[in-house]
């Protein structure tokens, strides 16, 4: 029988086999930053261990690094502390460091496959669950809790059991691809198979909806896999992917053999098995909008908020967890999402702060201005989308716009610098978790794509972007 | 890593599917640079007010509870963030059990590397535990649950139990392994970053 892509990858990797028991598999990019990493390095002191390839691992800040002007000094003393204890631990154990005046610095999954360190068929870990994104490059690429971040650093190696593979086919063709978004086929697929969907396996997103999609728009939709609970998300590397990689900064110097060997290996054979499979048609799906306290929790931008019984379909603990949302949401079932008024807009985070969600956004809001109750905020992935960004003139569109433009990092993804929702404010965003506090404590928060989150700032309330003219 | 040993206690309940690590442990509590001390944390928002005043209604203030070492909960426990912060707060608490019809996958592997016993039971059973709490021991070696009145069995991969019960440094087992990591670097066609 064939092997589907994760297979091969997992095979290629595996150091040590024993039956009925973990793998050793071999790891080839470790990802650090500030937040999960301190532990690990106290680890390895403690016991005397050294980092085994220091070559193999980048660090960068990203989480709770400020995102107003560099040149101010950090205020919140403790997250200056962490800051400065990831620049020694990069110091003491040879690790290169994009810091906080870096032109390379931004968020983690956002500079790896900027800068060429994301590969195809390679294993990528980071001790952060969004590591996930990587897969739109066709690379195994998870999140690791600390002790694990430790592991790698001290043998490049993790102890993994097999994961289970499931197939998402996405088919189809959307009818306007810049009101209907990547953001939107990954909600609309959370929606489906709910929080727990894909737990204990690796996805693979295959069909013509998949491959319709431009390189960020499947990092988008990789990102979020772990919404679904799945462990990674991968899509099958082909031209689009191979072309993204092609001279960055860290782009390997045989690379063209490389891609040869992608280009014959990298992919699922057409007698391979998957252990789970579900496919949404694509065609009419329509611009989404979360409405509840997790991901799952979400409708078409035309519907309302659903009524308990209608959304449980009789599971009492479901039921349970929507009375409690939308006391949290403060919202009433019956009401229609468009009329839901906002008083905050982000657009950023690892899942949408790429140059294309920027540029999509911007053509929103071009010659107009936010709502006067609204107060909204860019903040780009990484310095390097920021410059290319400025370059493009589009920074000028959406502070014309009233949009307040930002340095980059995590920021209001999930609020551990100063930006932060007060209590209650409500809030549409870009980012890729709408936990009970995710963006400050009592906030509430809607995830949407870029141009969603957009014309929400222009009327201060949700609207279908397909009744918009985005060509 | 301690020895895991047989505990006998109270379970906790705590109702509710779903509930992900941004709860467990919220982000302002994140920047700390220690293991230790983060049991104070637990569940922040849920049980405190913004005046730091016990919440009352939320499970872990009720007196009944204290000193318990099992919590009882609802399906998909631990989703979301992969920061292990979540179970360095539930064992410094004092959980040293986690029972639920279901795991998020990070936060089961993680509860692993700090003396954490999570158990998967059929919902049904944890739907039991749950309405009517009561002293249970939980024996690894054995794998059962065991009150006054019934004796419960639960499945656990033997590697995973093994490196509980034996209290393993999981990182000195592996670099036992280093030749072979080192043949397998000979071999890999993925290059370095730098
Ligand atoms: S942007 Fe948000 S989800 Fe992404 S790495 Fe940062 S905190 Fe995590």
């Amino acid at each position: 029988m064939g092997k589907t892509l994760f297979e091969k990858i997992w095979d290629s990797h595996v150091v040590v086999e024993k039956e009925n028991n973990p793998s050793l598999i071999y790891i080839d990019r470790h990802l650090v930053h500030e937040v999960t990493s301190p532990q690990a390095f106290e680890g390895l002191r403690i016991n005397n261990r050294t980092v085994r390839r220091p070559n193999l691992t980048i660090a960068t800040m990203d989480h709770n690094v400020p995102t107003t002007d560099r040149r101010l000094p950090i205020l919140d003393q403790t997250s200056a502390i962490q800051m400065q204890t990831l620049e020694k631990n990069c110091k003491d154990f040879g690790i290169e460091l994009f810091d906080i005046n870096s032109p390379n610095q931004g968020i983690v999954h956002v500079i790896g496959p900027q800068l060429g360190i994301t590969l195809p068929g390679s294993t990528i870990v980071c001790g952060d669950s969004h590591t996930s994104t990587h897969g739109a490059f066709g690379a195994l690429a998870f999140g690791i809790g600390t002790s694990e971040v430790e592991h790698v650093l001290a043998s490049q190696t993790l102890w993994l059991e097999k994961p289970k593979s499931f197939e998402i086919r996405v088919d189809g063709k959307r009818k306007n691809p810049h009101a209907v978004t990547a953001k939107d086929i990954i909600l609309s697929i959370i929606k489906n198979i709910g929080t727990s969907g894909g737990t204990g396996t690796i996805v693979e997103y295959s069909g013509e909806g998949i491959t319709d999609l431009s390189m960020e728009e499947r990092m988008t939709v990789c990102n979020m896999s772990i919404e679904a609970g799945a462990r990674a998300g991968l899509v099958a590397p082909d031209e689009k992917t191979f072309a993204y990689l092609r001279n960055r900064k860290y782009t390997p110097k045989n690379y063209e053999s490389l891609v040869g060997h992608w280009r014959e290996n990298l992919k699922t054979d057409t007698n391979a098995k998957f252990d789970k499979t579900f496919t949404l048609h694509i065609d009419n799906i329509a611009p989404q909008v979360s409405w509840g306290t997790n991901p799952g929790m979400t409708c078409d931008v035309t519907e309302s908020v659903p009524f308990a019984e209608d959304y449980s379909n009789g599971d009492q603990s479901q039921k349970k967890a929507m009375v409690k949302a939308l006391e949290y949401m403060d919202l009433k079932p019956g009401t229609p999402i468009t009329e839901i008024k906002i008083d905050r807009v982000f657009i950023g985070s690892c899942t949408n702060a790429r140059i294309e969600d920027l540029i999509e956004a911007s053509k929103v809001i071009k010659d107009q201005k936010i709502s006067k109750n609204v107060r909204a905020m860019v903040v780009p992935g990484s310095q390097m989308v920021k410059k290319q960004a400025e370059e493009m003139g589009i920074d000028k569109i959406f502070t014309d716009a009233k949009f307040e433009w930002r340095e980059a990092g995590c920021s209001m993804c999930l609020g551990m610098n100063p930006d932060i929702l007060s209590p209650g404010e409500r809030c549409a965003s870009t980012s890729n978790r709408n936990f009970e506090g995710r963006q400050g404590t009592g906030g509430r928060t809607h995830l949407v794509s870029p141009v969603m989150a957009a014309a929400a700032a222009l009327e201060g309330h949700f609207v279908d972007v397909r009744q918009l003219d985005l060509n | 890593m301690e020895k895991f040993k047989k505990i006998k206690t109270i379970v906790t309940p705590l109702d509710q599917v779903n509930i992900d690590t941004d709860q467990i442990v919220p982000k302002q509590f994140l920047k700390l640079i220690q293991k230790t001390g983060f049991g104070k944390y637990l569940f922040y928002d849920w049980r405190y007010d913004e005046n730091e005043n016990q919440k009352k209604g939320f499970v872990l203030n009720n007196k009944k509870y204290q000193g318990s070492q099992i919590l009882i909960t609802g399906n998909n426990f631990g989703c979301g963030s992969s920061r292990e912060h979540a179970v360095w707060a539930l064992k410094d608490y004092g959980f040293s059990v986690i029972i639920a019809a279901s795991f998020a996958d990070i936060f089961y592997s993680n509860c692993f590397k700090n003396g954490i016993l999570p158990i998967i039971l059929d919902e049904k059973i944890v739907k039991k535990l749950t309405h009517e709490p009561e002293e249970l021991e939980v024996d690894l070696e054995n794998q059962t649950l065991s009150s006054s009145s019934k004796r419960i069995s639960f499945e656990i991969d033997s590697h995973k139990k093994k490196i509980l019960l034996e209290g393993l440094d999981d990182i000195a087992q592996t670099l036992q392994f280093e030749d072979r990591v080192t043949e397998y670097e000979k071999q890999s066609k993925i290059p370095s970053v730098l």
